[in-house]
């Protein structure tokens, strides 16, 4: 009884635990539940029950309510493919002028404004990527093809990759210093080289039109959440999901809305990076001291020119942190987008890992990791850049970076020329190395990998059917076997203990969408990956970090690392896994493991590393050791933060899991990549991602809640 | 006294949902405990109080008593819940927008305590915004702000940014900026709480210099009683929103009106606030020794010479009129005498 008085919260989780328990057993597996496993959404089968909901069928498996749910929302994503499909072909048929044919046509408005839209994006990637590769689209946009076959020699001749990497050394010095110039330079060259400069430009043109037109719609919302307590409102619900949202979910639908290729790849790259930026531009607005913009008001700005001549310059640094964001998720898209047919990087990558040819997805992926860490590097270094006085430097000074590009312009140019003499007959090697005529290291990559395979192949098998057998199957039978009410009220219990009411209707709400949508099996799998990669993860993670953090040298050097692990799309990830250890679960395991060990390593760190010194000092003084130092002292405090952490690493092996469908997995994310091919995929597609988005929310909810208890009790909020 | 500038009517500044409704309700009366058990938080209660031309009126009190809530309800950075308030004879709460925009681009200046410069601008082009916010155009803008960077003594320094400027500095920066468009009405809030102890004194007396000089309407705000001592021409007491005493720094010292006044009081030197006409006797004019003071000079400064007489000192006005007369053993009661019974 007494310690009943001492520790309440901890009986009221051993009640629930229990309560979950007792529901566990005593509900049992149905009889029918081994048809379900293999349940295909559309299929007639005799033993489906139907239900009409807003018109629409829904055919599902009949069941013990208390096992699975019945999929009440069954109808969602039949319902939102045929509304996409009314509103793209039915919906408000309007008068249009057509070029091409000289008279009206009758179309609905948001297909032609779709249309438009299109081509509109598609002229922007073209115009950049003829200027970088050369071509003669964008001249044929001004004028015509006759136009063009009369004066052949207005084709745009493209940048020789000399001048682009000159520029990009350039910039690199100006906003960063010799370091990160020398860094650019030899990424640059290394492209070249190695053949990868069509692809790798035709990527970056991607971001170049991507990133500046999600700046500015991030920048243009952001602004308006924070004059606006209603546009906030309105918009943190979908930044929220947009959050946890896998990446790969957002592009189904906009397959159907704007069709295959880089406009569209475009157009849903916007969609996922608008949302970061919209959170730093709100972030570094608030953070503004209200006396700077109380300075600006008395005197005597508008509010135009309070906006624009106090706040943005006023919050530059995280509006640049913004950017930064912006360019890494455009980034990461555009390798992504490859699903749905954006040329570039990731289609290569694709192209190489569908034929199994891992040398050459190495060497895409190489490529891929150093440009992330270029586009990185340089977009913080610009943040971080201050302003400097130059008004008393010489005209040279001022624009030596000009000069010197004009310079390296007009040597790149002649260099070129020169180059036509000397590779007579063969690519010009000083304008433009093509694809695969570079060096290349494949050849090498892929026999290391049969070397691997050959030597280690018996290791590594039984490795993987100890893991598959031992380990992973009985703990997806154990998610498996959980009745979904059992579940319910563990995670309603859950939210409630954490969080109080508020909390548990929110976990209630989530859970319930999930439990009711036709994949509550896959979503289960999805969370024993998850929670499989999770918790490696964590004790990866937490065990570094605190390893790292007892010399001040070894944790700043594994905070780089970390960032530099962070840049690469998740993608890239997948290649030396499929390496080592083929095509199966344990690959993707793997992968979720090394991605999501980074948040959770940079989070222990950090954590640690926010121990006020005061409190060190008073600790020393107190006689203790090291050890108890970092158990009594720093781990109590820090732990809210490594909790964060952990809300990070659950959103980053979310995110793996799903991509790692790709490898063939059996979760929601190949659902997701079945919506791909799926004509009627893309509701399939939405409510598949807004199923992950939730599960990360859940926790996200149940975590952030407590975490910022914690922090309110220990005072350091 | 001369025109008034400022003028003040039972301003009220009231947090919260209903804050209007409540002080309706309340007819005046505001009580900050039921108020704030209603949820609302009182800032300013019923202040009312006027500013004439070129004096200097210091706001004294605690964090949170509601001195910088007032300052803001008088530059209109808040809107005041209730009450009137009039600039130059301008109902302030009656201006639209614009008016507002062009009454601040015009007759005021505003110093903050964080210094609120902007960190991407020099410090010539921080002091030349509000000439530029106002449409001046560039050259004869810098020009000004040039004028203002001598005025403050930071020749050499004007393209520095900022981040690269000590505290004092920054704030010479930050005063600059506010007298750059020549303004009538000058607010200085807090501005010199954010520096060392030193650097205060130091800013203190260049502030005295400048107001010697410019002769600006002021309201100064402060929690530092003895800052509120050295510059203020009158000194308003506030605690809990309400305006405790406002009155010359003397008076406040001699008569303090209530005992939180006077809790400020007892630690004062006074032979340093207090000037000769303070505590003369003007009734006696005869028997007079040979020492001559003027009335207003500060007792401090004179106490070792009158001590040293035997017999009534006579004080003398500007033109040498005798107007009073002052005993040797006054100096002694007032010095240490009044602190004891709280007189």
């Amino acid at each position: 009884m007494e310690y009943l008085k001492k520790y309440p919260k901890l009986f009221q989780w051993l009640f629930l635990l229990i309560v979950f328990f007792a529901l566990c057993f005593a509900i049992d597996v149905p009889e029918t539940y081994k048809f379900i496993r293999g349940q295909a959404e559309f299929v007639k089968d005799p033993n489906q029950s139907v239900y009409f909901f807003l018109g629409k069928e829904v055919r599902y498996y009949a069941f013990d309510v208390f096992w699975r749910l019945p999929p009440l929302l069954g109808w969602l994503p039949i319902w939102i493919n045929d509304s996409l499909f009314f509103l793209m072909n039915e919906w408000m048929p309007m008068e249009f002028w057509n070029e091409d044919t000289q008279e009206f046509k009758t179309r609905p408005l948001l297909l032609e404004i779709s249309r438009n839209l299109t081509s509109f994006m598609t002229f922007l990637i073209e115009l950049i990527r003829e200027i970088l590769l050369g071509g003669l689209e964008t001249i044929v946009a001004f004028t015509s093809w006759d136009f063009i076959d009369a004066y052949p020699w207005l084709e745009l001749p493209g940048l020789p990759w000399t001048i682009v990497a000159a520029g990009a050394a350039l910039l690199s010095y100006k906003l960063s210093g010799k370091g990160l110039a020398l860094f650019a330079g030899l990424t640059m060259i290394y492209i070249s080289i190695f053949g990868q400069w069509k692809p790798s430009m035709q990527t970056l043109s991607f971001i170049l039109v991507a990133a500046p037109l999600s700046f500015i719609f991030g920048l243009g919302l952001g602004i308006a959440a924070y004059k606006s307590k209603r546009v906030e409102k309105a918009l943190y619900p979908i930044l929220l999901v947009m959050q946890t949202m896998p990446q790969y979910a957002v592009l189904v639908p906009a397959l159907v809305l704007f069709g295959v290729g880089d406009h569209a790849a475009v157009i849903i790259t916007m969609v996922v990076a608008v949302p970061p930026m919209i959170l730093l531009t709100i972030l570094g607005l608030r953070a503004i001291p209200p006396e700077v913009i109380e300075a600006g008001r008395m005197s005597g700005c508008t509010n135009w020119q309070l906006m624009f001549k106090v706040l943005i310059p006023t919050a530059r640094r995280d509006i640049l942190i913004g950017v930064n964001q912006v360019i890494m998720v455009c980034f990461s898209m555009a390798v992504i987008s490859a699903f749905i047919g954006a040329k570039g990087l990731g289609f290569n990558l694709l192209l190489a890992l569908n034929q199994l040819n891992i040398g050459l997805a190495l060497e895409a992926g190489l490529c891929i990791s150093l440009i992330a860490i270029l586009l990185d590097k340089m977009s913080l270094a610009w943040a971080n850049k201050q302003t400097d006085y130059f008004g008393n430097l010489t005209f040279f000074q001022r624009n030596k970076n000009a000069i010197f590009f004009a310079a390296s312009f007009v040597i790149g140019i002649i260099l070129a020329y020169v180059g036509t003499f000397i590779f007579k007959g063969s690519f010009n090697y000083l304008f433009e190395i093509p694809h695969n005529k570079g060096i290349s290291t494949a050849d090498f990559w892929n026999k290391g990998v049969d070397w691997i395979f050959d030597t280690f192949f018996v290791y590594i098998k039984a490795f993987n059917t100890w893991l598959i057998q031992d380990v992973l199957q009985p703990m997806r039978a154990l998610y498996l076997r959980m009745p979904a009410v059992a579940t319910l009220v563990l995670a309603v219990g859950a939210g409630y203990l954490i969080g109080g009411v508020r909390s548990a209707l929110v976990v209630a709400a989530l859970t319930l969408f999930i439990a009711l949508s036709p994949w509550w099996d896959r979503a289960l799998v999805t969370l024993y990956m998850a929670t499989f990669g999770v918790v490696i993860s964590c004790l990866i993670g937490f065990t570094v970090g605190t390893l790292c953090f007892q010399n001040k040298k070894s944790a700043a050097f594994m905070l780089g690392v970390c960032d530099i692990f962070q840049t690469f799309p998740s993608f890239v990830y997948l290649i030396p896994v499929m390496m080592l250890f083929g095509i199966t679960d344990t690959s993707v395991l793997i992968a979720v493991i090394v991605y999501a060990t980074i948040p959770a390593t940079r989070y222990t760190i950090e954590g640690l590393r926010s121990v006020p010194v005061g409190l060190h000092e008073a600790a020393t003084m107190s006689g203790v050791n090291k050890f108890q130092r970092l158990t009594k002292i720093e781990f109590p405090l820090a732990f809210p933060h490594m909790m964060l952490g952990l809300n990070q690493t659950i959103v980053f092996a979310l995110f793996m899991v799903i991509i790692g469908a790709f490898i063939g997995t059996e979760d929601l994310g190949q659902y997701i990549l079945k919506a791909l091919s799926d004509k009627n995929g893309a509701g399939i597609g939405l409510t598949l991602g807004i199923c992950v988005a939730f599960i990360g929310l859940i926790f996200d909810n149940l975590i952030r809640t407590w975490v910022g208890k914690r922090k309110k009790h220990l005072g350091i909020a | 006294m001369s025109e008034t500038v400022i003028k003040c009517e039972s301003v009220y500044k009231i947090f919260g949902e209903n804050a209007k409704k409540m002080l309706e309700e309340s007819n005046g009366n505001v009580d900050a405990k039921t108020f704030q058990e209603r949820g609302c938080i009182v800032g300013v209660n019923n202040a009312s109080f006027e500013v004439a031309k070129g004096e200097m009126l210091v706001v004294m009190g605690l964090s949170g008593s509601g001195k910088s809530t007032l300052l803001r309800c008088i530059s209109r950075l808040t809107d005041a819940t209730g009450g009137k308030i009039f600039i130059e004879g301008q109902d302030l709460l009656e201006l639209n927008n614009k008016e507002l925009i062009e009454l601040r681009r015009n007759k005021m200046g505003m110093v903050f305590q964080s210094f609120a410069l902007l960190p991407h601008k020099t410090v010539v082009e921080n002091i030349a915004f509000p000439l530029q916010i106002k449409g001046t155009n560039t050259e004869e803008s810098i020009s000004r702000a040039m004028e203002m960077v001598k005025l403050v003594g930071l020749d050499g320094r004007e393209n520095y940014f900022p981040r690269e400027l000590s505290g004092g500095q920054q704030q010479r920066v930050g005063i600059a900026r506010s007298l750059a468009v020549e303004p009538d009405i000058w607010f200085l809030d807090e501005p010199f709480s954010a520096l060392d102890p030193l650097i205060r004194k130091e800013m203190q007396d260049e502030f005295l210099r400048l107001q010697e000089k410019l002769q600006k309407t002021i309201m100064f705000i402060t929690h530092d009683f003895d800052e509120a001592l050295k510059l203020a021409d009158r000194i308003a007491i506030m605690k809990d929103g309400i305006i405790e005493q406002l009155d010359t720094p003397a008076n406040i010292v001699l008569n303090p009106a209530t005992e939180y006044v006077r809790k400020f009081t007892e630690e004062v030197p006074r032979e340093k606030v207090l000037i000769i006409e303070d505590v003369m006797d003007a009734s006696s004019k005869d028997n007079l020794g040979d020492l001559k003071v003027s009335k207003d000079e500060i007792i401090e400064n004179v106490a070792e010479k009158i001590l040293t007489q035997e017999k009534l000192v006579g004080v003398v006005d500007l033109n040498n009129n005798i107007v009073g007369s002052i005993k040797p053993s006054k100096i002694i009661d007032t010095v240490f005498g009044g602190r004891k019974n709280g007189s």
